[in-house]
């Protein structure tokens, strides 16, 4: 019995199919999503979500953090930011990248939520360019 | 009267103005096609999310300390308004339903004693507001509307408010915007978005199915809570972004049609007192010719 998958972005809905398992990567590790699984909500870090048919990795996208709700059934990812991972442009990454890595040079160093922010933004940004590299 | 040329010219300058607005009409309904089927888009995210809202509320409900964004301060005393406008105008009533609410709104509450403040989203709102109540704005955002309105934009509005929200600057901030009812109608609306308004409709399906208490939550409910709200809040922008973005296209589309109508009528009773006149200087002269050669 396969579960259904929804990846939303703000913008759009970039999958919507039955897969056999989704992995997800939670805040504090990765996360399978299959059928029968008891229902829960996850906090995602930036990441990649494999789906799965059978045994192998059917589609890959990128997500730049965002939530999951798990049920039995039914598994809806709603990502900040998606993307399938042959699409991912390493050059626009790398310049994000700088660009956080300049932010944080210059943010004031006792503001915590700030850094921890900046943090988070700067290993999506990273987990971006290792998937769009590991793709190419 | 006006001469034969003088109305040559103008019945050439409104056929002109003509051929300008019935362009903008076709590109105004181009770009609301594309508005609206972005705003179809963006729905399954905010409906997924006021499902996970929901879901999470029931769950944290009755736990102290809830965050601001779904409280509020506790306090009802600074109110910050957010009109939502185009940058450009030639688009009807469009903006000034919106600046008109808003006004209304900030007499209503300065009249109850509360502290308003502004922040104008599109150029035509700031350049209205600079002119009455230039003392109340504190930040804007111009620039979004027109194009294909970005998520990064909603983001920023979000952070914004939400800052200003844990900086203890404001208690309530509420939206005024033009909903979307269809390409000739937009109804101007205020949206409270902090404290946040739970419709019933949303809370019931959480209360009335068992599954709420059996969710895991990784991490907790207070952290996810935590992370979800700034993250509706901006959905909620979005939202209200993506209407604002078609309901000006539509209310333009409306007003160039009129426009290239009026045009039409225009250029048609030119038109006849242009031949009235011409048909008149003919007579005149045949008249003077005929006299001529009768006197000769």
């Amino acid at each position: 019995m396969p579960v259904q998958i929804e990846i939303i972005s703000p913008e759009k809905v970039l999958v919507s199919r039955e897969v056999d398992m989704a992995v997800l990567p939670g805040m504090e590790g990765d996360i399978a999503a299959m059928p029968e699984r008891a229902p829960m909500m996850l906090l995602l870090r930036g990441g990649i979500v494999a789906l799965y048919e059978g045994e192998t990795v059917t589609d890959r996208y990128f997500v730049g953090g965002g939530f999951a709700d798990i049920t039995p059934t039914r598994c809806t990812v709603l990502a900040d930011k998606a993307v399938p991972v042959s699409e991912i442009s390493i050059d626009n990454a790398t310049a994000q990248l700088e660009a956080l890595s300049e932010a944080w040079d210059q943010a004031d160093k006792t503001d915590t939520t700030r850094l921890s922010v900046l943090q988070d933004q700067i290993q999506a940004v990273r987990a971006e360019i290792e998937a769009g590299s590991s793709a190419g | 009267m006006a001469s034969l040329k003088e109305l040559r010219a103008r019945i050439g300058s409104i056929k002109s103005t003509r051929k300008i607005t019935s362009a903008m009409k076709m590109v105004a309904a181009a770009k609301l096609r594309r508005a609206q089927a972005s705003a179809e888009a963006a729905r399954p995210y905010a409906a997924a999310m006021r499902r996970m809202l929901g879901e999470l509320a029931a769950a944290t409900k009755g736990e102290d300390g809830a965050p601001r964004l779904l409280a509020g301060t506790g306090q009802d005393k600074v109110h910050l308004l957010v009109p939502l406008t185009s940058d450009r105008g030639l688009c009807g009533g469009f903006n000034s339903n919106v600046h008109r609410l808003t006004v209304q709104t900030i007499r209503r509450l300065q009249s109850e004693g509360k502290t308003v403040k502004l922040l104008p989203v599109g150029r035509r709102a700031f350049n209205f507001f600079s002119r009455d109540y230039a003392d109340l704005i504190i930040d804007k955002v111009v620039g979004v509307s027109g194009k294909e309105v970005p998520f990064s934009a909603a983001s920023n509005l979000g952070e914004k408010i939400n800052a200003l929200l844990e900086a203890g600057e404001i208690d309530v901030c509420t939206l005024v915007f033009n909903k979307f009812k269809n390409a000739m109608t937009q109804v101007p609306t205020c949206q409270q978005l902090v404290p946040m308004v739970m419709d019933e409709a949303d809370e019931k399906p959480a209360a009335a199915s068992n599954d709420v208490a059996l969710y895991e939550f990784e991490p907790d409910e207070g952290t996810l809570l935590e992370m979800l709200l700034p993250r509706n809040l901006q959905v909620q922008i979005y939202a209200s972004l993506l209407e604002t973005a078609a309901g000006e296209n539509g209310a333009r589309m409306t007003a160039m049609d009129n426009a290239t109508r009026n045009a039409g009528r225009s250029i048609d009773s030119l038109s006849q007192v242009y031949n009235r006149t011409r048909q008149t200087n003919i007579t005149n002269e045949l008249i003077e010719i005929i006299s001529g050669a009768q006197a000769v």
